[in-house]
């Protein structure tokens, strides 16, 4: 497995620069938006990352709340930061695009309110486990995912519901993508998905080492205060 | 003693200490009131405006003030130990939710029903629509924050920082529930359109949230 990271970290940079060259130089100019629609490959990438690593801990806490094993607690952890991470970049690139095409920052629009309360349930995750005390923390963790997947169904539901009895948003629905630009995405989307897994991995690498460090600390103070006794 | 009965005899508990020092159902009031009064005076709406705008004010100003209530649910029994008494002690840990569950939920609703009028008073409220459905908002509304509210507080109380922690963890969760109470409202109010698909979504919310609730709260309880 050790030997893994390396390879994984060397294709993560090739395919994140060959994805660059391609999202500015080899995918062709959208006719109505123009340059501006190229950040949508890194729009719709960075979304299906996020996605897959929020899906990512909600499998881990469940596997938790049944084994529980510590690593698959630290798995969850890595997965949401990094998720939310992959969440805010989505939340900051959308903006950036619809402001020139849609004329407007922001509109609760399906989608993109269904990511923003995403981002807000894993951000009230992760201060959950900042905030409470270590032995608790994976249990209250891995619970508030549950209860953050069950949200979502409702979530979808009422905006879906509040958005049909308003006016509609100026989104341009259906329509197909050219081969090209097809391509250019699923290169994106490689190269976003190997980057979230090589920063996911370090990060939990990292998560079990500072237990450990954390768990020795531990120890050695308790043999300590025994032996001076 | 029957799990019912363990209920019943927790929620006693709870209401007598609460009708003999009315600390909670006092700081709601005041705080709700405080809450209505400066969105009156900020916004000062006329009577078509403030039907369109009522039903988020009031339920923002209900999901505030539940938030006093539900802190102090279970920092009660931090005192003397008694949580740790209720985890080693046979009793199941789902009655013991119940009775915190069903005493906030009367709480809730002896605000709403004590604020209600001055809303009306304030706001010049007068319902278009089917008046008799707001009933059913507000019990499907308050149940759907008490019982994520009364969970999620068992969580927050054993965090750092516990007060604060709870509307961070309760708010998000509850969006979806918010949004349908607040248009159940808001179409009641104005009358322009019917508020059963919101009904359905409150209901369907409560029955999730209450099934995952009972299903996880001796995990919380027992977490060390």
């Amino acid at each position: 497995m050790k030997r893994a990271f390396p390879i994984l970290a060397v294709l993560t940079a090739a395919l994140l620069s060959y994805g660059l060259y391609a999202a500015l130089i080899v995918a062709p100019t959208e006719r109505t938006m123009g340059d501006v629609q190229r950040i949508f490959y890194y729009h719709v990438p960075s979304a299906w990352t996020a996605f897959t690593l929020f899906f990512l801990n909600l499998v881990a806490s469940i596997v938790y709340l049944i084994r529980r094993n510590p690593k698959a607690d630290a798995l969850a952890f890595a997965a949401a930061e990094v998720g939310v991470v992959f969440c805010t970049v989505v939340l900051v690139t959308g903006p950036i695009w619809a402001r020139p095409v849609w004329g407007i920052w922001w509109t609760w629009d399906l989608r993109l309110t269904l990511t923003l309360v995403l981002w807000l349930i894993y951000v009230s995750y992760l201060m959950l486990r900042r905030f409470s005390s270590s032995g608790q923390t994976p249990v209250m963790a891995a619970v508030l995912a549950i209860f953050g997947a069950l949200d979502v169904p409702l979530v979808y539901f009422s905006i879906w519901f509040f958005r049909t009895q308003h006016p509609q948003p100026v989104i341009g629905g259906g329509g197909s993508i050219d081969p090209r630009m097809l391509h250019v995405l699923l290169i994106n989307w490689a190269a976003f998905s190997c980057f979230a897994a090589l920063v996911c991995w370090s990060r939990y690498h990292l998560e079990v080492l500072s237990r450990e460090v954390e768990e020795t600390q531990a120890l050695e103070s308790l043999l300590g205060a025994e032996s001076s006794r | 003693m029957s799990s019912s009965g363990i209920t019943r005899a927790t929620l006693t508990k709870d209401l007598r200490l609460e009708w003999r020092s009315k600390d909670a159902i006092n700081s709601m009031l005041f705080f709700a009131l405080l809450v209505v009064v400066i969105f009156s005076f900020s916004f000062d709406p006329t009577a078509e405006e403030s039907r369109r705008i009522a039903g988020g004010l009031v339920w923002v100003a209900f999901l505030f003030a539940a938030v006093v209530a539900l802190n102090q649910t279970w920092a009660r029994e931090l005192r003397n130990q008694v949580l740790d008494a209720y985890r080693v002690s046979p009793a199941p840990a789902n009655s013991l939710f119940l009775a915190k569950a069903l005493g906030n939920f009367i709480l809730v609703t002896v605000l709403e029903a004590l604020m209600t009028p001055l809303f009306i008073v304030f706001y010049n409220l007068r319902a278009l629509g089917p008046a008799y459905q707001l009933l059913i908002v507000a019990a499907l509304g308050t149940w759907a924050l008490v019982v994520n509210g009364t969970f999620f507080a068992a969580m927050s109380v054993r965090t750092r920082s516990r007060e604060i922690m709870l509307p961070l963890l309760l708010f998000p969760i509850s969006i979806p529930a918010l949004l349908a109470m607040v248009e159940a409202t808001s179409s009641i109010l104005t009358g322009e359109y019917s508020a059963r698909f919101w009904i359905v979504l409150l209901a369907a919310y409560d029955v999730v949230f209450t099934m995952a609730s009972l299903f996880l709260f001796e995990l919380v309880l027992q977490a060390e």
